[in-house]
């Protein structure tokens, strides 16, 4: 196709990105959601409930509205598409008491979310149990058409899998400029989502952590903007 | 704030001794001081027997003097006298001066510079230094059996008052000297010091203090920092002044080069061989610049053209402590014929027979050059001598002004503030680890330090509540508090480990975060990163940049980037002699209002003209022909058309920092304006716009007033809004958080604990300016920004002075005046972009990349 330039797209084109997982196409949302028009399931990983307040036990006086914050990008990711299951992949308390410092009104939030749609829970790490109060389902993982969803990647070269827990960032380097943001990384065959929670930081994707996962496959990368999900050449990105 | 708003009983009384005739009546010494100065063959001094009769009568007084006067010793010399009287009633552990300054080097210099009189006079007084390196067994010791005489800097100071027998340690405390006040008084650390000196106050009764300083502009406000201010509502008491005057008048010159001024560029690089010459006819020179990155790359080039091998030393605050020893011992030795040094030198700190300064780049403030030619000449009656070197074309301008600034020995305001929320959040923990308070009391206390003399209650309980539960509108943490209420209605820590909290936590200085660089053989491979030889620390932002096998200059070494582990640099010596250097990233130091009006008078003032090099003036000569030279009270305004592109270039000379922060507010309102900019560069004297939109045009035919455009309402909501998303009010927000207390510091060692765990202030930032932005730390952020990294409050004054006196001048090219700063263009990296463009970019090349240009 000689002489076909690309031409710079508009800010809404990269609102979301198509991703594709074993052929199952999902789009990728800037909010770091992973919607599934298919199933009209809408993903989230890593949403950290809490985080703020569980600094506070231990005496650093964090601001107590991550939670509030993020139920809100939550809020505004399900009115963005027509989402009848949301799927949390673990994680989504800070801690296993995380629910006694809940806000009430923020508890409340969350309940006006979850009327008329189902609302899975993955287990995590942080939250192995979930309190009743919280309602949903509460499952240690799950399968739906194939594609299984857990909170800690398998090791080794799984396939049909999308996962969280490593809270994937990204250093891109660029005209003198390095940039670090959360990002979605996948090789086709499975995909780890970037931490939803608003006070949660990223494990850059070139560290060692993230091989055993990808192997010698690449790795695609999408970067988390302001106004927008970009999708970057590996070879740009480099380590901490 | 601090102008003495009415003359008090004490001052009056001040004023009377100081206008006494002080030499003829000189205080008898004790013998043993007294033959000690027959020894010298010396006489007490009219501002040393003026200080003893004052600290007779226990007046806490503020000694002003050139460089060279004997200041240091004219404050310890009460103390010593004090001290060899034999009858004293211990009631503490017997610490009877505190000596304070803000370098830990000078207190060591100090220290080394009294020891020698002390012996001499066979006084049997224990002096000791104390520092974050003097050792944990030693420090501990210090706190039980104190030496009679303790030097040490503020986070010291906080750091004793925080434990609970600060009252024993500092019961016998007599008199505090504080050195350098004029460095340290207008900053987070003076409000840090003034606190403490507040609470030192309450713990031992009577306690006098002594403040030296350099020359400054308007010594009351260093004289109310020294006393207590027990009614600042309505009385401002002053201490008791002492000024030397006199000394040589200071012997300045305008370095002049074969080769002409450059148009832009800090570097001086065209001006070497005669730098160098300079060095040569000289026994000791100091070669200040204004950044560690000029330094490295001066003393490269120096080395360069070093035919004659002279040795010359480099010194900055990156460099390890032991290369730095190293440095200071050759100087007081004389081994060393040249030193490039930073500010860390500016101080005090007497390291050898310096004859000559020699001052690359503008000198920013005229209060920093006499300051920095002060190093030249520690004897009074000689003059110092200095040569400047300016980096551009506007540089010879500043250079010439602060040279006629010195002349006229006119200096810089100092500017009153009004202390940080953020020190204050600290001091008050502090307070609380020592022993339980009563808010009441500690108010009361605060309040009579200078800083905080306007603090208001409402001010004072939200700071407290901050300390105790973050201080959120959304009560959430108060079963968490880390002060807790007692019975009789003190607030108390609420455990242990909130001290240690504090501990680990105090002082103002907050760095971005510093690797340590270690020299290996170039020969080892990547899996070899480890051991080598320190060579010093270097700014993480700065690593971030490097490609592995990067050459760069540091240390005074070409140096090639190996690698990173954790949190230490590799790298090993280069053979390339021409390294990448680093692009300098400009002055740190804004340029000071009074120079700037100087500079202004100059450019106006076309007679002047005669005393500037003849490059200079032809170009302000060619300027005045194409275009015109603004008067001294205007802002000139040009527009141009260039490479299909438009410009707009305005000259306020308001320095660095204001004129970033106009340039972000410019553009949005070019922007709304339908101007379309694409971007904009500041340099410390002009600012420049350029775009699609034709703003001649706009502003001839009506679309565009440059009086909306400069309207002082920008500092409203434009401010607002570009703050909001400002990468430089983050920065100033961490720096807050960290002083505060809310986030803990990094300290070494601790780094590693994973980067998924940790998480930037930035979010904590973004989410407090939503939820709760009426915050304690956003305020003191705020006022951070009004006068620190974004000099608002300049701005301010800026656009209400020029209100009215904008002059536009269309032109149909570029102005000879514009070209440094459009040279500018490229160089420097602007804040406050948003990430989203970079991020696009890359996706267009991964895109471009997938379709493939066949």
């Amino acid at each position: 196709m000689a002489g076909l330039k690309p031409e710079r797209l508009g800010l809404d084109d990269f609102a979301d990105q198509p991703i594709s997982i074993c052929g199952k196409a999902f789009r990728a949302h800037k909010s770091g959601a992973l919607y599934w028009p298919a199933e009209r399931a809408l993903i989230v990983a890593d949403l950290h409930f809490e985080k703020g307040s569980s600094f506070a036990t231990r005496g650093q006086m964090l601001p107590p509205y991550d939670t509030r914050e993020t139920l809100a990008k939550l809020a505004r990711a399900i009115d963005t598409y027509d989402v009848e299951t949301v799927i949390a992949l673990g994680d989504s308390l800070h801690d296993v008491r995380a629910v006694e410092r809940m806000n009430a009104r923020d508890l409340e939030g969350l309940a006006i979310l979850q009327e008329d749609r189902d609302w899975i829970w993955i287990t995590g790490n942080h939250d192995t149990v979930l309190d009743k109060r919280l309602g949903g389902v509460v499952l240690n993982d799950v399968t739906v058409e194939g594609i299984t969803f857990r909170h800690e990647p398998a090791v080794g070269a799984v396939t049909h899998e999308i996962a969280a827990h490593l809270h994937p960032a990204a250093r891109l380097k660029m005209n003198g400029t390095v940039l670090r943001r959360p990002c979605f990384v996948g090789n086709g065959l499975r995909l780890v989502m970037p931490a939803f929670g608003s006070f949660t930081g990223g494990l850059n994707v070139l560290d060692e952590a993230f091989h055993p996962l990808f192997d010698s496959d690449g790795i695609a990368v999408w970067m988390l903007g302001q106004e927008g999900l970009y999708p970057v050449a590996s070879r740009m990105l480099c380590g901490d | 704030m601090a102008e003495a708003r009415q003359t008090s009983r004490r001052q009056k009384r001040a004023a009377l001794s100081s206008a006494a005739p002080l030499a003829t009546e000189a205080p008898s010494l004790p013998p043993v001081i007294d033959d000690w100065f027959h020894r010298k063959g010396w006489q007490l001094r009219p501002h040393q027997v003026a200080l003893l009769k004052a600290a007779e009568a226990r007046q806490s007084t503020l000694l002003v003097a050139p460089t060279g006067a004997g200041k240091t010793l004219a404050g310890f010399l009460p103390s010593l006298i004090s001290l060899s009287r034999p009858r004293f009633e211990k009631r503490g552990a017997g610490l009877r001066v505190l000596y304070i300054s803000p370098l830990k080097a000078l207190a060591a210099d100090v220290a080394r510079n009294l020891i020698t009189p002390i012996d001499e006079m066979g006084l049997k007084i224990r002096t000791e230094t104390r520092s974050g390196d003097t050792s944990a067994a030693r420090r501990q010791r210090q706190r039980t059996h104190p030496p009679h005489i303790l030097l040490t800097t503020p986070e010291q100071v906080a750091l004793l008052l925080s434990h609970p027998d600060a009252g024993f340690l500092f019961a016998d405390l007599e008199t505090i000297i504080l050195d350098e006040l004029h460095a340290l008084a207008a900053s987070k650390r003076g409000d840090l010091l003034a606190l403490d000196v507040a609470r030192l106050r309450t713990l031992a009764d009577g306690v006098m203090t002594i403040g030296l300083s350099a020359t400054v502009a308007r010594p009351s406000e260093l004289r109310a920092y020294l006393v207590p201010q027990p009614q600042p509502d309505t009385h401002i008491y002053l201490a008791h002044l002492v000024t030397v005057s006199g000394g040589a008048p200071p012997d300045i010159r305008i370095l002049e080069a074969e080769t002409a001024v450059p148009w832009s560029g800090h570097t001086a690089r065209y001006a070497m061989r005669e730098i160098y010459d300079v060095i040569r006819s000289n026994k000791l020179a100091i070669v200040f610049v204004n950044t560690r990155m000029q330094a490295e790359y001066l003393f490269q080039e120096l080395w360069r053209g070093n035919d004659d091998n002279l040795p010359i030393g480099l010194h900055h605050g990156s460099l390890d402590a032991k290369q730095r020893n190293k440095v200071e011992a050759a100087m007081a030795d004389g081994s060393l014929r040249a030193v490039v040094a930073t500010s860390t030198l500016d101080l005090g700190i007497d390291w050898g027979d310096v004859d000559i300064v020699i001052n690359i780049g503008a000198p920013k403030g005229a209060s920093r050059l006499l300051q920095r030619i002060g190093r030249s000449n520690h004897r009074l009656n000689e003059a110092s001598r200095a040569v400047l070197v300016p980096g551009n074309r506007f540089e010879v301008l500043e250079c010439r002004a602060a040279l006629d600034a010195a002349e006229a020995g006119s200096q810089d305001a100092f500017l009153s503030r009004s202390g940080a929320l953020d020190v204050l959040a600290q001091h008050i923990l502090g307070m609380a680890c020592a022993a339980p308070f009563s808010p009441d009391a500690l108010f009361a206390e605060v309040r009579s330090a200078l800083p905080y003399s306007d603090l208001t209650r409402l001010q004072f309980d939200r700071a407290v509540d901050f300390v105790a539960t973050g201080g959120y509108a959304l009560r959430a943490y108060d079963r968490f508090a880390k002060l807790k209420a007692t019975d009789d209605g003190l607030l108390r820590v609420s455990n242990a480990r909130v001290v240690q909290q504090y501990r680990l936590n105090v002082g103002t200085i907050v760095d971005t975060p510093l690797l340590k660089v270690r020299l290996i053989s170039g020969k080892r491979t990547r899996a070899a990163l480890q051991g080598g030889r320190p060579l010093g620390d270097i700014d993480e932002y700065f690593v971030e940049q490097l490609t592995p096998r990067a050459t760069f200059v540091f240390a005074g070494e070409v140096l090639r980037f190996e690698g990173l582990r954790d949190t230490e640099v590799f790298v090993s010596r280069a053979t390339a002699s021409d390294p990448m250097i680093p692009s300098y990233g400009g002055g740190r130091f804004p340029m000071s209002t009074h120079l700037a009006a100087r500079v202004r008078g100059m450019l106006a003032d076309t007679s002047s003209w005669s005393a500037l090099p003849e490059p200079v003036a032809d170009w302000l000569r060619l300027q005045a022909h194409r275009s015109v030279i603004p008067e001294a009270n205007e802002v000139l305004v040009e527009t141009f058309p260039r490479n299909s592109r438009h410009y707009l270039v305005a000259y306020p000379f308001e320095g660095r920092l204001a004129h970033q922060t106009l340039g972000m507010l410019l553009t949005r309102r070019l922007d709304r304006a339908g101007a379309k900019p694409l971007g904009f560069v500041a340099n410390d004297y002009a600012l420049s716009i350029w775009g699609h939109g034709d703003m001649s045009d706009m502003i001839a035919t009506g679309r565009l007033s440059l009086a909306d455009l400069f309207e002082q309402d920008m500092l409203g909501d434009d401010l607002d809004a570009w703050l909001a998303e400002s990468s430089l009010m983050k920065r100033t927000f961490r720096h807050a958080a960290v002083i505060a207390g809310l986030i803990e510091r990094r300290h070494p060692g601790k780094e590693k604990s994973g980067r998924q765990v940790t998480m930037s202030t930035d979010l904590v930032y973004d989410v407090l300016r939503r939820h709760d932005p009426g915050h304690l730390l956003l305020e003191a952020s705020w006022a951070d920004a009004a006068s620190g990294l974004l000099d608002i409050a300049r701005l301010g004054e800026f656009l209400a002075r020029i209100k009215g006196r904008i002059s536009h001048q269309p032109l149909s090219r570029v102005s000879p005046l514009s070209v440094p700063v459009l040279l500018e263009i490229g160089k420097e990296q602007v804040y406050g972009q948003a990430h989203d463009a970079l991020l696009r970019d890359a996706a267009d090349a991964l895109i471009r990349e997938a379709m493939g240009d066949i």
